[in-house]
């Protein structure tokens, strides 16, 4: 029997790669997505609105480990075999781009019409008004918690462990059954967490304070 | 040559009738004021000048611009037609600089030198010439609704629309946003202007415009106008302006 030293817990940091590769892939994915989602939501069409919110809120009111294993084990349904890595990003990017369409749905909202407004007044087109005008307050806006977010999805990649993809979560478990010392796998585990989310949180926090400054410029 | 034309204006906001038929023509060089109780309509037919509301029937042709629903028409008319707000609606993320210079840059096609030369003629224009890198939150209202005018300015419209711009104002900022107002009545801008500011209306504006319940209830040269009116409605409602 092996017991916890250096290379148990250099495994669990090498697995951290990955538990950032799929945060990475579900903040990258999610955030293009829920883009889209925010302004389609934005857009006057009712439509779209009907389509949209359907699609937010079956999202938002499925848990994510159901969401994971329909992602793992649907393929299979027409004979396809995915690979745990594709499964977890596909499952990570869907929800999160639920969750981040609605943080940036609200932050654009918030903008006061009087801005599209002055924006129209001086025939700015609907896309430069989005760009030059609204977007870079609703930016400001949606900040802290987008960051909030990335936090939540770095944790949420945890969950990836269940269907045997190797982050650190599951680094964790693999050293705790080798060594039989689950305590020293798993603190080392939430070590590693703390380590990255600490840092996000703090700037998160920052971001909020500056925002409720009330500063608008950048 | 008329730069604004609008004819029997009709608009409702559901089963409110707010506009219920206003005709209006305002030449090259006129300063024309709005006045009346608040809710006839004033800034309701003000913002139809520019597309900001649709209008339910009548017509409008703005600066030789026809009032179109077609996006692409609707914005060569409002390059044309600046419009500055009771609530200045400076964008805060921008210093007065950028915020004059966005639209001649973005609509325009200037280059950003061009821009940031006219933005500085256009502050300087009305008194801030200091104060281009300064952003909206560091300015007075006073200030603020100056550098709005000053964005309207650099698009060089034809025609500029006032609503009620000194309103949200304090009493001792109003008069620095009305000197302004009147150098370009001196220079010879077109300019419409929703006001309460009756000794202003009289003295700048060539003509003023009564309305009341949705309908131009009377009008006519400034000064006959508040020294002479006729119907026993305006000879009331200048009683209470003053009184
Ligand atoms: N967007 C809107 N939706 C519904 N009602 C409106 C809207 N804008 C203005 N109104 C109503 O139209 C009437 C005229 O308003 P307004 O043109 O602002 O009058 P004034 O400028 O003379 O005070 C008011 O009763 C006001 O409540």
């Amino acid at each position: 029997m092996r017991t916890f030293g250096s290379p148990e817990f250099l495994f669990i940091v090498y697995a951290l790669r990955w538990t950032l590769t799929l945060t990475v892939i579900a903040f990258i994915g999610g955030g293009i997505m829920g883009i889209v989602l925010a302004l389609l939501r934005i857009a006057r069409s009712r439509v779209l609105r009907a389509v949209t919110t359907f699609y937010m809120q079956v999202i938002q009111g499925l848990p994510l480990l159901v969401l994971l294993f329909l992602c793992y084990y649907a393929p299979s349904l027409v004979g396809l075999e995915i690979a745990a890595l594709t499964a977890a990003a596909v499952a990570l990017t869907i929800n999160s781009s639920a969750f981040l369409g609605a943080i940036w749905e609200s932050a654009l909202r918030a903008i006061p019409k009087a801005q599209w407004e002055s924006a129209d007044a001086l025939a700015l087109t609907p896309y430069k008004t989005l760009r030059f005008v609204i977007a870079p307050q609703a930016i400001r806006l949606a900040l802290p918690s987008t960051v909030g977010f990335l936090v939540q999805i770095i944790k949420q990649t945890s969950l990836a462990s269940i269907i045997g993809f190797i982050e650190i979560t599951r680094a964790g478990q693999l050293v705790s059954n080798a060594t039989f010392e689950p305590l020293k796998a798993f603190l080392s585990v939430a070590a590693l967490y703390f380590a990255v989310c600490f840092p996000l949180t703090q700037l998160s926090l920052w971001l909020e304070r500056r925002t409720a400054r009330g500063g608008a410029r950048t | 040559m008329s730069v604004v034309v609008a004819k029997n204006i009709h608009k409702s906001f559901g089963a409110l009738q707010v506009l219920k038929g206003v005709s209006l023509t305002v030449e090259g060089g006129e300063v024309v004021a709005l006045i009346g109780r608040s809710g006839s309509g004033k800034s309701t037919f003000l913002r139809c000048l520019n597309g900001l509301e649709t209008i339910d029937a009548g017509e409008i042709e703005v600066a030789g611009h026809r009032m179109s629903s077609k996006p692409a028409e609707l914005r060569k008319l409002r390059r044309d037609v600046g419009i500055v707000f009771q609530s200045y609606n400076l964008f805060p993320h921008l210093t007065a600089g950028e915020n004059i210079m966005l639209a001649p840059v973005q609509v325009k096609g200037l280059s950003r030198k061009a821009a940031r030369d006219e933005a500085q003629r256009c502050l300087s224009l009305v008194g801030l010439g200091d104060r281009f890198d300064a952003y909206p939150d560091m300015l007075s209202g006073g200030q603020q609704q100056r550098v709005a005018i000053a964005r309207s300015l650099a698009m060089q419209p034809q025609v500029l629309l006032f609503d009620e711009v000194t309103s949200a104002l304090d009493p001792e900022l109003t008069g620095e946003v009305l000197a302004v107002i009147e150098s370009l009545a001196r220079d010879g801008m077109t300019m419409l202007l929703v006001t309460h500011e009756m000794g202003f209306a009289r003295r700048v504006a060539n003509r003023t415009i009564f309305m009341k319940d949705g309908v131009i209830h009377e009008e006519g040269p400034s000064a006959e106008f508040f020294s002479a009116p006729k119907t026993p409605e305006l000879q009331a409602f200048l009683r209470s302006e003053v009184g």
